[in-house]
């Protein structure tokens, strides 16, 4: 054990995450203001998700942290590296066998269980944000349950584009009430936001956490004659050949190459193991 | 229960919290379920599962209503040396302890604004006991329906129909907790 106290943040600190974490579960959607702490790390590596997993974190608990669906990458790797020093917990790569998620800009494909928390790390926790400016309107707003600049910008949207151009960060509207940000996810995963599992946002440097409890209703805004639509790129992954899952695209060379490959590294990986294979993989295979 | 004002704390607070915050978090999140809750104790009638849920959530910065019949020399004084919650009338808690009948009028305490719904109470209600059996509820965090014993269902109705304005409850019997937040819809049958 390190001297850190458990999940480095001090009793007093976690005792006020936790009864902002409180409210925001007995309001879904809605934005709790709390006392954001500094971190160890700078502002947009995470530092809401992390208050919100220490906050979180037992002894028992197996953590699992993804940036853009990777375990791999230099913000997961910090993170988790950071509560094994400090927290002591084990740590996974496995989605199965995580009892807390804490993750960037994803969800996890394969569903959630009850038994698990997803901590998402955001950026901008008010949807309002960049439509309004002034926290005091948008509090307004949230308060009057005004959201037709909501609308009108997807509107503008289709009158511009042909269609809803926003692909991430999506508003949703949370059990009918609260519209709210699901972070920059892709929308993709938008559906997926009505799950089995509790989740919770942490926006540190805008001092924002919010929830959404389990079998919660989360509606993605839309128009009749313009449904909402979960989109993806139109290919299978060429390393694992799933159809189903949000890929990145990869450029592979200055002359035009290019590759698909899942977002979701363990995803991926299982699904590898299995034997599944995708156009690329099976080519290095043989 | 015990009548020594120095003792009922935690032993290892930093985990012992998070361990009972994850209990309290688990009952929030599904309203109707019972979990377990352990590791504080107070001087009576205070049950351990509240005596746990208030060193895990009150503090020096938290507003504290007590209710007759869980106020006293004794109580005032272990709360002095292990929270240091700041003893209020109703109208001023961002928590309350107490039985059901004497938490009344529960009217009076603060549901917060509708610029900031999060200032409202918690009321950490006593209870004899707890079942899955009673008011009928559902909403967010429940599947499909669930059911709990409450003491009554015209007051939560009337709580939940406030939303998102509103007090958020917690049911506490010896070591065990339920969770009632604004958001659950309650019916009689």
């Amino acid at each position: 054990m390190s001297d850190y106290n458990f999940a480095y943040l001090d009793e007093q600190t976690k005792r006020m995450i936790r009864r902002a974490i409180l409210k925001g579960v007995a309001i879904p959607g809605y934005q709790v203001p709390f006392a954001s702490r500094e971190m160890p790390m700078p502002y947009g590596w995470g530092t809401g998700g992390v208050q919100v997993s220490a906050a979180c974190l037992t002894p028992e608990d197996k953590l699992k942290v993804i940036d853009q669906g990777a375990d791999d990458t230099t913000n997961a790797v910090s993170i988790r590296k950071f509560f094994e020093r400090t927290a002591g917990v084990e740590t996974t790569e496995r989605t199965n066998e995580a009892t807390v998620i804490q993750t960037r800009h994803r969800i996890p494909e394969e569903p959630l269980t009850e038994d698990q928390i997803l901590v998402y790390q955001v950026p901008i926790p008010e949807p309002l944000r960049f439509l309004e400016p002034r926290e005091t309107e948008t509090r307004k707003m949230h308060a009057l349950e005004e959201y037709g600049l909501m609308h009108v910008k997807l509107y503008e949207d289709i009158s511009r584009h042909g269609h809803i151009a926003t692909s991430y960060a999506y508003p949703v509207k949370v059990e009918g009430r609260y519209v709210m940000d699901p972070s920059p996810i892709p929308k993709f995963d938008n559906p997926k936001m009505e799950m089995a599992g509790l989740q919770l946002f942490g926006a540190g440097r805008e001092q924002r956490i919010y929830a959404i409890p389990p079998f919660t209703r989360v509606v993605s805004l839309d128009f009749e004659d313009h449904p909402f639509e979960a989109s993806k790129a139109d290919h299978p992954c060429d390393l694992c050949g799933a159809g189903d899952s949000y890929l990145d695209e990869v450029i592979t060379d200055d002359a035009g190459g290019r590759m698909f490959v899942c977002s979701d590294t363990d995803f991926c990986a299982g699904r590898q193991d299995a034997g599944y294979r995708g156009r690329l993989n099976a080519e290095e295979a043989a | 229960m015990l009548d020594d004002a120095l003792s009922g704390d935690f032993a290892d607070a930093p985990r012992e919290a998070a361990r009972a915050f994850r209990a309290v978090l688990d009952a929030m999140a599904r309203p109707g379920k019972i979990v377990d809750i352990l590791g504080g104790a107070a001087p009576a009638p205070i049950s351990p599962a509240a005596a746990t849920l208030m060193l895990t959530l009150c503090d020096g910065e938290t507003p504290l209503y007590l209710a007759p019949g869980h106020d006293g020399a004794a109580i005032r004084q272990w709360i002095a040396f292990h929270i240091g919650a700041p003893i209020v009338d109703r109208e001023n808690a961002m928590f309350a302890l107490g039985n059901w009948a004497a938490l009344a009028p529960q009217t009076g305490f603060p549901i917060g604004t509708p610029e900031y719904p999060d200032r409202s109470a918690t009321l950490i209600v006593e209870v004899d006991a707890l079942t899955s059996e009673g008011a009928h509820l559902t909403g967010p965090g429940i599947e499909s329906e669930a059911h709990l014993s409450l003491p009554e269902t015209g007051f939560f109705a009337r709580n939940a129909a406030l939303f998102p304005l509103g007090v958020d409850c917690v049911f506490t019997s010896g070591s065990r907790l339920a969770a009632l937040p604004r958001s659950t819809r309650v019916e009689d049958r």
